[in-house]
């Protein structure tokens, strides 16, 4: 690989990441302590799992605003199905099937109602938030059982058990997307929509399954969100479409389709997970991190606009 | 002297453009410029016209060296430019259009009123058929090319550059546009005009230009050039710039069309060329066949079995494919590889276990690269970034490679320099000799000609007769204008 600028450019997400790591290891004494990394991965597991579905959404040329509200219904129902008594992997698979169901809606109108898929998901979005809140009664679900906290805080060989999850989940979403049908599909489609239907290939169908896989892995994310609060909340996740979507542009994912990659996402969420975390650490004032994170989305996108315009040319 | 340019330099990263172009331009004059896609053409009028820099040369308007930083400074200057692509705005207006970034004003509001008459005065002064009031995005790619005519005579003054118009025109269509080009020589403009139609345009340019790989390689008088002497110079080298197909007796049917307005049967190893004027339903005719307007009465066989074809995937499967006439819209993913865009309409055959095997893709790239004669440097190669002959045979490889026995040419030369043309004509009886069934539908009836071994001709969405191989195109174009 030559080291010219604009290979330099395309890893400077990386590098940030990487300068980030240090100073924070360098200014603060408690960032680089097997405590407080865990619970970076922690915070940041249910944001990064969301992401890796949202890469998928994003590089086919969609969006999907109502990630959040499916997060906090995954979440509620599967609580829900365990407080009744249901054992943890049926819960677990609630909560998933919850998160499929509503993603495959969501690509359903859009391919048939041929609406835009930011009209469709902020409509989802608060149909989902509705449906939970009417469910729930606006009330928390308790009383799950006691192991079903491990999911979120567990560890396995001393691993936190999440990172683990992550891992599984960001490999299998990087194969798909790298080497299957499915994945190039995406790609093919969110390049050129319509250069894809002329090639035969089934766009609606393909568009349903993005969808759908982002919803079921938002299910997982919302039990993982109620195995850290052990509790189901009807009202998490407000907000997190935002940081989801923050993730996948930081990384690289273009809004007009057609770019993005699994390795960016991860690196853009732990850019945001560190920055969140570091400014605790530094006793940053909250309503800063907000500006300064809004900043950086900013930057980010600026930049790599940059490398592709030089790419262009 | 209007416009004198001297050895002017234009480079993108570290790819030259433009190494030395040469320009002169009189008031009153119709200078043609012509060169192989990639030549410079467009850059060095892109200078011109103030929207881009020159790195290096000089540029003279009416004898002072001036440098244009703004589109809007070469306005000024009386220097306009009708582009290539469509650069109007969908939603507005014919005459919003025509005044985009020099609106009428009155106090601090729009003088619509005003600008509609002006639009009005400019459009019947031309014989236009427009409408003042008609939102952009209801016409006609020819009609839009009106407006743009439009926009760019109501600033220009003194010299307009016509970048390749009749792209999209019917013959018809671009002999309007030529007829404004002449009225406005007569006016005392300078015209500069970008085109691939040498033919056409011979009988009305005084000058001829020709830029070769950034250089001018010749300018001199129209009359003093011959046809083959200008192919020449464009390409650097002789090429036989008439391609030569001799018959050969079709074999089985392939392909039978019954439509209510149009009956045709395409057999194995034949090309059948579609004429017409545009809008005579000849891309329609392609949509239809493959599933993208399915057709709502008749019926379309496949094989000599009838086969419901109602998307591109229905058509894909019963082995038909189309080379769109708009390629980098319809045909091809130009961010993504060669290769990537060789094996999207058959990815099955690169996939081994579920997986898309990045080697067997590779190798499925190559063997078409060199068959084809792709030129690029590798088969990862962004589409995007290849010449307009190049991109078409990736398209044609794309089908190739899905095993497309029928396969439909719409517009196949559009936008490809000659050398590619010829090619491209060679790739398609090479083809039809291996058995493949083609329709080729072109707006050049010379090509026509040259390819099809009968010849369909359309008008008004009907199909009015069959000629054969041996016509001529004034027998052509009397079928596909005038009524019988």
């Amino acid at each position: 690989m030559k080291f010219n600028s604009a290979t330099w450019q395309r890893l400077l997400p990386f590098l940030s990441l990487a300068a980030l790591f240090v100073f924070l290891s360098i200014a603060t004494p408690n960032f680089l302590t097997a405590t407080n990394l865990a619970a970076v991965v922690r915070q940041t597991a249910t944001i990064n799992i969301m992401a890796l579905g949202m890469t998928l959404v994003i590089v086919s040329g969609g969006i999907d605003l109502s990630v959040g509200a499916i997060l906090a219904f995954s979440g509620t129902v599967g609580a829900m199905a365990m407080a009744q008594g249901l054992p943890i992997p049926v819960g677990i698979a609630v909560g998933l099937v919850c998160g499929l169901f509503w993603g495959f809606l969501n690509g359903i109108c859009t391919t048939s109602l041929k609406i835009p898929p930011f009209i469709v998901t902020l409509g989802t979005l608060g149909i989902v938030r509705g449906v939970t809140l009417i469910i729930s009664g606006g009330l928390p679900v308790v009383g799950l059982p006691r192991q079903f906290e491990s999911l979120a805080d567990g560890s396995f060989v001393g691993i936190p058990s999440v990172l683990l999850v992550l891992a599984v989940c960001a490999v299998v979403t990087h194969v798909v997307l790298h080497s299957t049908k499915l994945g190039r599909y995406t790609y093919a489609i969110g390049s050129n929509t319509e250069a894809a239907v002329y090639a035969g290939i089934p766009v609606a169908r393909y568009t349903i399954a993005v969808y759908a896989i982002s919803g079921m892995l938002t299910g997982l994310a919302g039990m993982i969100e109620a195995s850290r609060l052990m509790t189901g909340q009807p009202t998490a996740g407000q907000g997190y479409e935002l940081q989801v979507i923050a993730a996948v542009v930081i990384g690289g994912g273009s809004l007009t389709g057609g770019e993005g990659s699994v390795i960016g996402t991860l690196i853009g969420a732990f850019i945001m997970g560190l920055l969140s975390n570091g400014s605790d650490l530094l006793g940053v004032n909250p309503y800063v991190q907000q500006a300064l994170i809004g900043a950086i989305i900013i930057l980010a996108v600026a930049v790599d606009e940059a490398r592709k315009r030089r790419f262009r040319q | 002297m209007l416009l004198d340019l001297q050895g002017i330099q234009k480079h993108f990263g570290g790819i030259t453009a433009l190494e030395s172009g040469d320009l002169q331009v009189e008031a009153g004059e119709i200078h043609a410029l012509i060169g192989e896609n990639g030549a410079g053409k467009s850059t060095l009028m892109k200078i011109v016209a103030g929207m881009l820099r020159r790195d290096g040369g000089v540029l003279r308007w009416r004898g002072e060296v001036v440098d244009f930083r703004r589109p809007a400074e070469a306005h000024q200057a009386g220097i306009s430019m009708v582009h290539q692509e469509s650069l109007l705005a969908p939603h507005l207006n014919v005459a919003e259009n025509i005044f985009l970034g020099r609106e009428a004003t009155k106090g601090p509001l729009l003088d619509q009123g005003h600008m509609e008459d002006e639009a009005r005065r400019l459009i019947s002064e031309h014989g236009f058929p427009l409408d003042a009031a008609a939102r952009v995005q209801e016409l006609s790619p020819a009609q839009k090319q009106l407006v743009e005519i439009c926009r760019a005579l109501n600033s220009a003054s003194s010299l307009l550059i016509f970048d390749e118009p009749t792209s999209s025109l019917s013959d018809a269509e671009a002999d309007a546009v030529f007829r404004i080009a002449q009225n406005l020589r007569e006016r005392g403009m300078g015209i500069i005009y970008i085109t691939h139609r040498l033919a056409e345009l011979r009988p009305i340019a005084d000058r001829v230009t020709i830029l070769r790989d950034g250089r001018t390689v010749h300018t001199g008088p129209t009359a003093e050039v011959s046809t083959d002497q200008i192919v020449h110079h464009m390409v650097g080298r002789e090429v036989s710039s008439i391609y030569e197909r001799d018959n050969h007796a079709p074999g089985a049917e392939r392909l039978r069309v019954d439509l209510p307005n149009i009956q045709f049967a395409l057999h194995a190893g034949e090309i059948i060329g579609v004429a017409g004027l545009m809008g005579a339903g000849r891309t329609e005719l392609c949509q239809t066949i493959f599933g993208i307007t399915p057709a709502a009465a008749g019926s379309i066989s496949v094989d000599g079995r009838p086969v419901s074809i109602n998307s591109p995937r229905d058509a894909v499967r019963n082995g038909i494919g189309l080379i769109t006439e708009d390629r980098q819209r319809t045909g091809l993913t130009l961010s993504m590889p060669i290769s990537a865009n060789v094996t999207l309409a058959n990815l099955d055959g690169v996939t081994r276990n579920g997986f898309i095997s990045r080697t067997a893709e590779r190798s499925v790239a190559e063997r078409f690269r060199k068959r084809l004669h792709l030129r690029a440097a590798s088969v990862d190669q962004p589409v995007g970034r290849l010449s307009g002959g190049n991109q078409q045979k990736v398209v044609i490889a794309k089908w190739l490679f899905r095993d497309a026995k029928i396969l439909l040419f719409d517009e196949p030369t559009r936008g490809i320099d000659v050398a590619a043309k010829a090619e491209v004509f060679a790739l398609m009886d090479e083809l039809a000799r291996a058995g493949a069934a083609i329709l080729m539908v072109s707006s050049e009836l010379p090509e026509l000609l040259q390819l099809a071994d009968r010849i369909l001709v359309m008008r008004d969405g009907a199909m009015v007769t069959e000629l054969p191989c041996s016509t001529t195109q004034q027998q052509i174009m009397q079928h596909a204008a005038v009524a019988s």
